[in-house]
């Protein structure tokens, strides 16, 4: 079964129709990327999938559980993580502040046993503490922890944006262009951490990304979509030979 | 000398004090408020105990203002309820304990009630719907006279408490020291809310509720939290503000009252406890010193005294100067003369600026 399913969904910003009735299947395991020309809608789709948006119609399923009927805050806790892609950390905090509050899904305790700072509550934050170093090391992030993320270069800021996504122990990782703004050797860098969450972690992953060198380093499979609608479907290389998505991306040619 | 070299559990992160250094300094602090009445005269206690009972009410602005990230501009709306509620209570011969547990109680449940319809805005908006619900006291004060005395308000009795009576100014000590007890069982609080996932939530909104929403956070019923928090806390305050000066009317808890609350915490340093404190602090001193000031300059021959609203005027500009130096407040202040001594010979000058920051993500809504 696949883990993700959307069917047939579609967004309207008053006349506008973003998104046109896109149907797409994510299976557990696969990194699928989606490409698109700039307002294809690409970003859109992510934002309806972490129910930020409220799709016209169409249906959304995420390992059975009807993703309509959760709210937004919701959404990490049945196991989907995303990163935006502007970067959406906390400037005035440390790495490991910003990596603590993305435990927030997991915690089990109350305000007022906060408030009293019972020994559970001290046996929790050791364990998010746990896991957060965990995703330190996975991610090489050690020599940033205490770091403010205001003075971070913006390749470490968007390794630390995967890591607070990846603390929260998901199943599938939405990343809204990992390597917007990166130098080559941050792209590689990049691509390899993508490689090493799909292998080492199981994680699915559903990215958005414009970089196609990379796109057809780490996919499984590739949707293109155009103005909303979807154009094709298939493994990187048959996408970038799709003749409709040459055309859309490079200008139509038009043989009359 | 002032930090631990090496952090060897994560419990070094967790705990409340950062070591043992860090503990001792505020060990000291608390003896030092404990000798007090002894250091000072009785004039001087009972100005401590107010710098407590405004940094109590600054605390409960301070974590709805400087954590969460929501303005409120009507605070002492809930100094009143607290003040009222409690006064009521003891008047009618309930013990001074539980009076007080029911009117902070009373204050954060009216929070939480008003703060669904309030949260919904947010900026100025926020700001405006606050300031509304603040001047809505003031005749509410007047109107609901079973509760408030109506237009001549309520005395505070003395306090009953372990045997002893308590009294502002029969025995001004205790009444410090119950001050102190309170303010530190609040700060303690408040301390272990920060460094639990609630206080984390809090903070998450105030920076980014998109980022908060999206890492799990359920934004309307963090802030409604928040909000019933810091009106409990604030409404604690007002039960105390009570018992300081004495007898409460509906001119006790003007629209100003409420501004200078949150000027005390913006002028303190948003964003941190100590802020509150240091903020209390300027609100209880600054217009002594003013007045101090005046007589002093009437001695030499200048009169100002005939300039009405002049005392306003300086407290004002003084607050705007420091604004202008020091946006993050006396807090931020502190911070660089700590760490001026901290790093000595080492400290530069651009230490503290601000570093540049990167295009947010566009609103979603």
């Amino acid at each position: 079964m696949s883990l993700l399913e959307v069917a047939d969904v579609s967004l309207s910003f008053g006349g506008i129709r973003a998104i046109d009735g896109v149907s797409f299947s994510v299976e557990p395991g696969e990194v699928f990327t989606i490409v698109g020309p700039n307002g294809a809608g690409k970003s859109s789709l992510f934002n309806l999938v972490s129910r930020f948006y409220q799709p016209a119609d169409g249906s959304m399923h995420f390992d059975g559980h009807d993703l309509l009927a959760c709210q937004p805050h919701e959404v990490i806790g049945l196991g989907i993580a995303r990163t935006f892609q502007n970067i959406e950390l906390f400037d005035h905090a440390t790495v490991l502040d910003n990596l603590l509050i993305g435990r927030h899904s997991r915690r089990r305790t109350r305000w007022f046993e906060d408030v009293l700072f019972l020994p559970r509550v001290r046996r929790e934050e050791r364990a998010h503490r746990r896991q957060v170093e965990e995703v330190i090391d996975f991610l090489e992030l050690a020599a940033y922890r205490d770091r403010m993320i205001q003075g971070l270069p913006y390749g470490v800021r968007k390794v630390v944006e995967i890591a607070q996504a990846l603390v929260s122990q998901p199943r599938l990782l939405l990343l809204d262009e990992p390597a917007a703004g990166l130098s080559v050797e941050e792209t590689e860098n990049m691509a390899w951490w993508i490689e090493d969450m799909q292998k080492d972690l199981g994680l699915t992953i559903v990215m958005v990304e414009h970089d196609m060198g990379l796109v057809s380093q780490v996919s499984d499979r590739v949707l293109a979509i155009a103005e909303g609608r979807p154009l094709a479907e298939g493994t990187p290389a048959e996408i970038q030979a799709h003749p409709e998505v040459v055309r859309a991306w490079l200008g139509g040619v038009d043989k009359a | 000398m002032s930090k631990p070299r090496f952090k060897t559990s994560y419990d070094a992160d967790i705990d409340r004090f950062q070591g043992s250094w860090h503990r001792a300094q505020y060990l000291i602090l608390i003896l030092l408020a404990l000798l007090a009445p002894w250091l000072l005269g009785s004039y001087y206690v009972g100005e401590l105990s107010s710098v407590l009972v405004w940094s109590m009410a600054g605390m409960g602005v301070m974590l709805l203002v400087g954590h969460t990230g929501q303005v409120s501009l009507g605070h002492a709306a809930f100094m009143a309820i607290g003040a009222f509620v409690h006064l009521a209570l003891m008047l009618r011969g309930w013990h001074f304990v539980p009076a007080l547990m029911v009117a902070t109680l009373a204050s954060g449940v009216s929070g939480a009630l008003l703060a669904r319809p309030i949260l919904r805005l947010s900026g100025i908006y926020l700001a405006i719907a606050t300031l509304a619900l603040g001047i809505l006291v003031e005749d509410l004060a007047i109107v609901a006279e079973p509760v408030t005395g109506g237009v001549r308000g309520l005395v505070a009795p003395p306090i009953e408490l372990f045997g002893m009576t308590i009294d502002r100014h029969g025995t001004p000590v205790a009444f410090y020291y119950l001050c102190l007890a309170l303010v530190v069982l609040v700060t303690l609080a408040y301390a272990n809310l920060l460094r639990s996932p609630t206080g984390r939530a809090f903070i998450a909104v105030r920076d980014s509720e998109i980022s908060a929403r999206a890492l799990g956070v359920n934004v309307i019923r963090t802030k409604t939290l928040a909000f019933a928090l810091s009106c409990a806390i604030t409404g604690l305050a007002g039960a105390l503000y009570a018992h300081l000066v004495q007898a409460v009317n509906f001119e006790s808890f003007l629209v100003i009252i409420s501004i200078a609350l949150l000027l005390q915490v913006i002028v303190g340093g948003l964003g941190s406890i100590h802020g509150a404190f240091f903020g209390a602090v300027v609100i209880v001193v600054l217009p002594q010193g003013i007045a101090i000031g005046r007589d002093v300059l009437a001695d030499v021959g200048i009169r100002v005294a005939a300039f009405p609203g002049l005392d306003m005027a300086v407290f004002a500009l003084i607050i705007i100067v420091l604004m202008v130096l020091e946006p993050r407040g006396l807090y931020g202040v502190w911070l660089r003369v700590r760490t001026w001594f901290e790093l000595f010979p080492l400290y530069r000058k651009g230490l503290f600026r601000r570093a540049r920051s990167y295009l947010k993500t566009e609103r979603l809504k």
